[in-house]
């Protein structure tokens, strides 16, 4: 079994796996038994101000959206920070680093934009011997309407203000928590690096509504008849998270700066993921809400077999892989042909591809009357539309051409070097090739 | 229909050789990667899983299966295999129905609990293809210890012993290791000798020395035994077996049932097997279905399992009643044997129904049989064991027994439900407990 053993901005945890700031870090009842069952960390629900905490509602606080067999996708909450009194945090954390002083504790913090508050707040928090903060500026809901969480982190100016007071108030590692709910991610990011922040965290929960009630009216979760948009996350936000990783991962302006992958991590291959594209570690709130603490170990067993058979020293050699290959899309390279290829051993003869291809793709399905399905290599643009709809894993591929073939649909033969769209015929912009 | 089919007696070939490997193939197919993600699919990942506590290893299942969910079936065989060595077999051959898949919370909703069987299967299989043991030894402790039953208890307690760092010798009266997992476990459940490359892929651990042949009260002695090692173990199941107790017992085609399995066990082919025409198998258990299912199965025309209570005290899970239903198999339940006629060999076995209580009815049948098989239960065999509890041997704890360093498990232990996945919990369970009190860590 792989040393999982990750060092996340001078921090070290014996796992990547840290658990986001968020109801499973709420108390130190929760965190023991996290740390019991096998986290490398956690960032503790976010603290606010001293005096008297927020309220949540009393009602239901949170929405969810379900692919088959109920297996949750998606989860929307409208909880605020935390709703304890900070000094009862704080001593909490102190207690629970005492016993456990190889498990990493971030504090999270959301105060007021103004250097008092943050320098007070930084002071107080230094004392719990807690590894580092993240500052919370993506929380959609609550508290954006009093000035704070992603009211902040939507003006990279604040975001990179408060990043500096808390690099010049405190000698703790910092890392600024990056809210979805704006255009262009790496705005914010360049703002944190540029305030002195150590690493960003990505990414808070998205701006949501998950369902309305066809009776009532009312959005869910419904409290007294009226719902307020949500923070989403889960599965379903992996993609959006993913994508904002590499973009920061990848841009020359802000490439280099440690990122702490989250949105949906449920498995092991999720994490390795979101560290292939960047991702120094990974943290997780809805896995462990759906499943319980347990689900570590499958993230564990799982990411060390894969590092022992891609014969990785450590998991560093994973973080970055795969950002080289994010590109965009001009530089894709249009003489890469493939086709579509249906395993009859595989096929159980469903039609969904025929479907799939047929009424909304290029026709490029053809159906025998005993119900055989083949790929129409003359119609087939290789989409994969029906690879996604295919029902059975495996049973249809995108096989390449190989250079030198002549494309049935085209007619045109296969060549074997790179061109892509910036020199192409049709672009009336296209740049001479050198 | 082949020459033999009809034909009186007990007679070789009653199916031809396809027929055969058609019906002694796979009585569960393993599971492709396909079935295999799909069936994991359907799992909660429940806290306190229902389904751990029924399983008497204890396998961490919702894990395995979360494992296999995410693409590493091997990290579930470790799973799997860290609790339970002889996982590969427990997934072929435990009663599903009656414990981890019984008490599947996907059972309470649909009936239909997730396949937990099957997936500890698709995992263990994975990795014992790979030729991967998983486990290695601690640091040599210098203790040594004698095992003695090379079935699953013996099996499981050596494994575990050998992990620890302890020197083991397993000692097994028979010529092949592996116990009733060789022996007895019906050919439908361990196909392509699975057994014994089972066997062979948990010697990998090493430190194990397997001594066949070496029959405890012949060969060997247990006062020696105590002499020359620092632990001893004794997993030796039930050799025994009950008998009738009817005149004409004796009579040619009568036989112990484990014997004529282990005969099919080890058969290199059975069309050669001599099966009756008419076999009728007497008792309620898993012996005595297992009896029954595979007489048919090699051919036999008519087979009556006969036992002297209702279906409900059946010993046999009502899944294994259906299954031997299911291949032709008729069950009749309160009747007692009380004669067996013929005239040399075996003609017929006289019956009288009773009821609940045992008591006789006066109402009486005959059955024609050419071919009689006894599964009434097996026993303990064996002098100077530690002292017995019933007819098995007496435990307390993890398998201590009244004799200083001897511990026991498996079948030949009182208390034990006589499954291999309860030998194999027992074997662990002891070993540990020889660890502990061997290195001073007793309780
Ligand atoms: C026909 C049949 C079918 C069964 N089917 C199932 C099933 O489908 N599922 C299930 O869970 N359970 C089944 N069982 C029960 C299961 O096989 C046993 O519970 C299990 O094998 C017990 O393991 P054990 O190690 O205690 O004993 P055994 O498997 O009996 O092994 C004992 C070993 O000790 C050796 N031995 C005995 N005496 C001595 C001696 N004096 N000296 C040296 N060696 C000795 C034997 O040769 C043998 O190798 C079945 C049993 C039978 C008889
Ligand atoms: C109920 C709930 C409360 C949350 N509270 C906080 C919080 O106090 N501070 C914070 O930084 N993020 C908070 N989050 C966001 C999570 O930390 C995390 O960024 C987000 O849920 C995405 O990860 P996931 O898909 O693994 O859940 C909360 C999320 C949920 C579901
Ligand atoms: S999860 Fe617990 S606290 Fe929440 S509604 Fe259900 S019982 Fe109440
Ligand atoms: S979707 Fe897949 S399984 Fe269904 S017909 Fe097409 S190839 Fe076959
Ligand atoms: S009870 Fe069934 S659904 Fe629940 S963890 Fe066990 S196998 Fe999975």
């Amino acid at each position: 079994m792989a040393d999982l053993t990750t060092n996340f901005i001078g921090i070290t945890s014996p796992n990547p796996f840290w658990l986001a700031s968020a109801p499973p870090t709420d108390k130190e009842y929760n965190v023991r038994r996290a740390f019991e069952a096998g986290w490398g960390g956690v960032v503790w629900k976010t603290l606010g101000e001293a005096g008297p905490p927020v309220v949540n509602v009393n009602g239901p606080r949170y929405g969810a959206i379900y692919g088959a067999d109920r297996r949750l996708l998606g989860l929307n909450n409208i909880e605020l920070i935390t709703d304890r009194p900070l000094e009862v945090n704080l001593e909490e954390m102190k207690r629970v680093k005492r016993d456990w002083p190889d498990r990493t504790l971030i504090a999270s913090l959301m105060v007021p934009v103004n250097e008092d508050a943050w320098r007070e707040i930084l002071h107080r928090v230094e004392d719990t011997g807690c590894d580092g903060v993240e500052l919370n500026f993506g929380c959609p809901h609550g508290m954006s309407e009093r000035g704070m969480g992603s009211a902040v982190g939507q003006v990279p100016e604040y975001v990179g203000q408060v990043a500096h007071w808390c690099k010049k108030h405190s000698s703790l590692p910092v890392i600024v928590k990056l809210t979805p709910n704006i255009t262009d991610i790496r705005k914010p990011a360049l703002a944190a690096k540029e305030g002195g922040a150590d690493a960003v965290s990505l990414i808070n929960t998205i701006n949501s509504i998950t369902s309305v009630d066809l009776d009532s009216f009312s959005p869910e979760p419904s409290i007294d008849g009226k719902g307020a948009h949500g923070g989403y996350c889960g599965p379903a936000v992996k993609p959006i998270a993913l994508n904002m990783v590499a973009e920061i991962a990848r841009d020359p302006a802000t490439r280099g700066l440690p990122i702490s992958g989250i949105g949906g991590v449920t498995t092991w291959r999720d994490a390795a993921e979101f560290m292939a594209l960047g991702a120094g570690n990974v943290q997780v709130c809805t896995a462990a809400m759906t499943y319980g603490f347990r689900i570590v170990q499958e993230m564990i067993s799982g990411l060390s077999q894969y590092i022992d058979d891609k014969g990785f020293a450590s998991v560093d050699q994973l973080v970055g892989r795969a950002v080289p290959n994010v590109v965009n899309w001009q530089d894709l390279n249009l003489n890469y042909v493939a086709k579509a290829r249906i395993s009859q051993d595989d096929c159980i003869k469903c039609g969904r591809c025929y479907a799939a291809c047929e009424d909304t793709s290029h026709q490029a399905i053809a159906m025998s009357p005993d119900r055989v399905f083949t790929v129409k290599d003359d119609e087939c643009v290789a989409c994969n539309l029906c690879v996604n709809v295919c029902p059975v894993e495996g049973c249809i591929t995108m096989e390449p051409m190989a250079a030198g073939a002549v494309d049935p649909r085209t007619g045109e033969v296969v060549r074997r070097e790179y061109a892509n769209w910036t020199t192409h015929p049709n672009n009336p912009g296209r740049c001479a090739a050198e | 229909m082949s020459d033999n089919a009809l034909t009186p007696g007990i007679v070789a070939g009653r199916l031809d050789p396809q027929h055969l490997a058609e019906n002694f193939t796979d009585l569960h197919p393993a599971l492709d990667d396909h079935e295999a993600l799909v069936a994991a699919d359907r799992c909660y990942f429940c806290h306190d899983a229902p389904c751990i506590t029924a399983c008497p290893t204890d396998i961490d299942i919702p894990l395995f299966i979360r494992q296999i969910a995410t693409g590493t079936p091997e990290a579930a065989a470790r799973t799997i295999l860290s609790q339970n060595i002889l996982g590969g077999m427990c997934a072929r051959v435990c009663p599903t129905e009656t414990l981890c898949e019984e008490a599947c919370v996907r059972e309470a909703a649909e009936g239909k609990p997730v396949l937990i069987g099957r997936l500890q299967r698709y995992a263990t299989d994975t990795l014992i293809a790979q030729g991967v043991h998983p486990f290695t030894r601690a640091a040599p402790t210098g203790r040594r210890i004698a095992v003695v039953g090379a079935g699953p208890a013996g099996l499981a307690c050596a494994h575990r012993l050998a992990m620890h760092g302890h020197d083991v010798t397993l000692y097994d009266g028979r010529a092949k290791p592996g116990g009733l997992n060789e022996f007895g476990i019906a050919a439908y459940k361990s196909t392509d000798s699975f057994a014994a490359r089972e066997v062979d892929w948990l010697m990998q651990i090493g430190g194990i020395t397997l001594e066949t042949g070496k029959r405890l009260g012949r060969e060997v002695s247990l006062a020696g035994l105590r002499e020359d090692f620092d632990a001893v173990f004794l997993g030796i199941g039930l050799g025994g077996v009950n008998a009738l107790g009817l005149n004409g017992e004796d009579r040619e085609g009568m036989r112990d049932a484990v014997d004529f399995i282990a005969d099919l066990r080890q058969a290199g082919d059975l069309a050669r097997l001599p099966i009756g025409r008419d076999v009728v198998v007497i008792g309620g258990g898993m012996t005595a279905v297992d009896a029954a299912v595979q007489a048919r199965l090699l051919g036999a025309l008519n087979v009556s399992l006969v036992y002297r209570r209702g279906r409900d005290r059946m010993n046999a899970s009502r899944y294994e009643q259906d299954l031997a239903t299911s291949k032709g198999v008729r069950i009749i339940t309160n009747a007692t044997p009380i004669a067996v006629h013929g005239n040399g060999a075996v003609r017929e076995v006289e019956f009288e129904y009773t009821d609940d209580d045992l008591n006789p009815t006066g109402q009486r049948f005959r059955l024609a049989a050419d071919q009689v098989f006894k599964a009434i239960g097996q026993t303990l065999e064996g002098a100077e064991l530690p002292d017995l509890e019933g007819r098995k041997i007496a435990v307390t704890g993890a398998g201590r027994t009244s004799l200083p360093g001897v511990w026991a498990g498996g079948d030949c232990a009182a208390g034990g439900d006589d499954l291999t996945v309860t030998a194999v919990a027992q074997g662990r369970d002891a070993a540990e407990d020889i660890h502990a009190s061997l290195t001073g860590r007793a309780s």
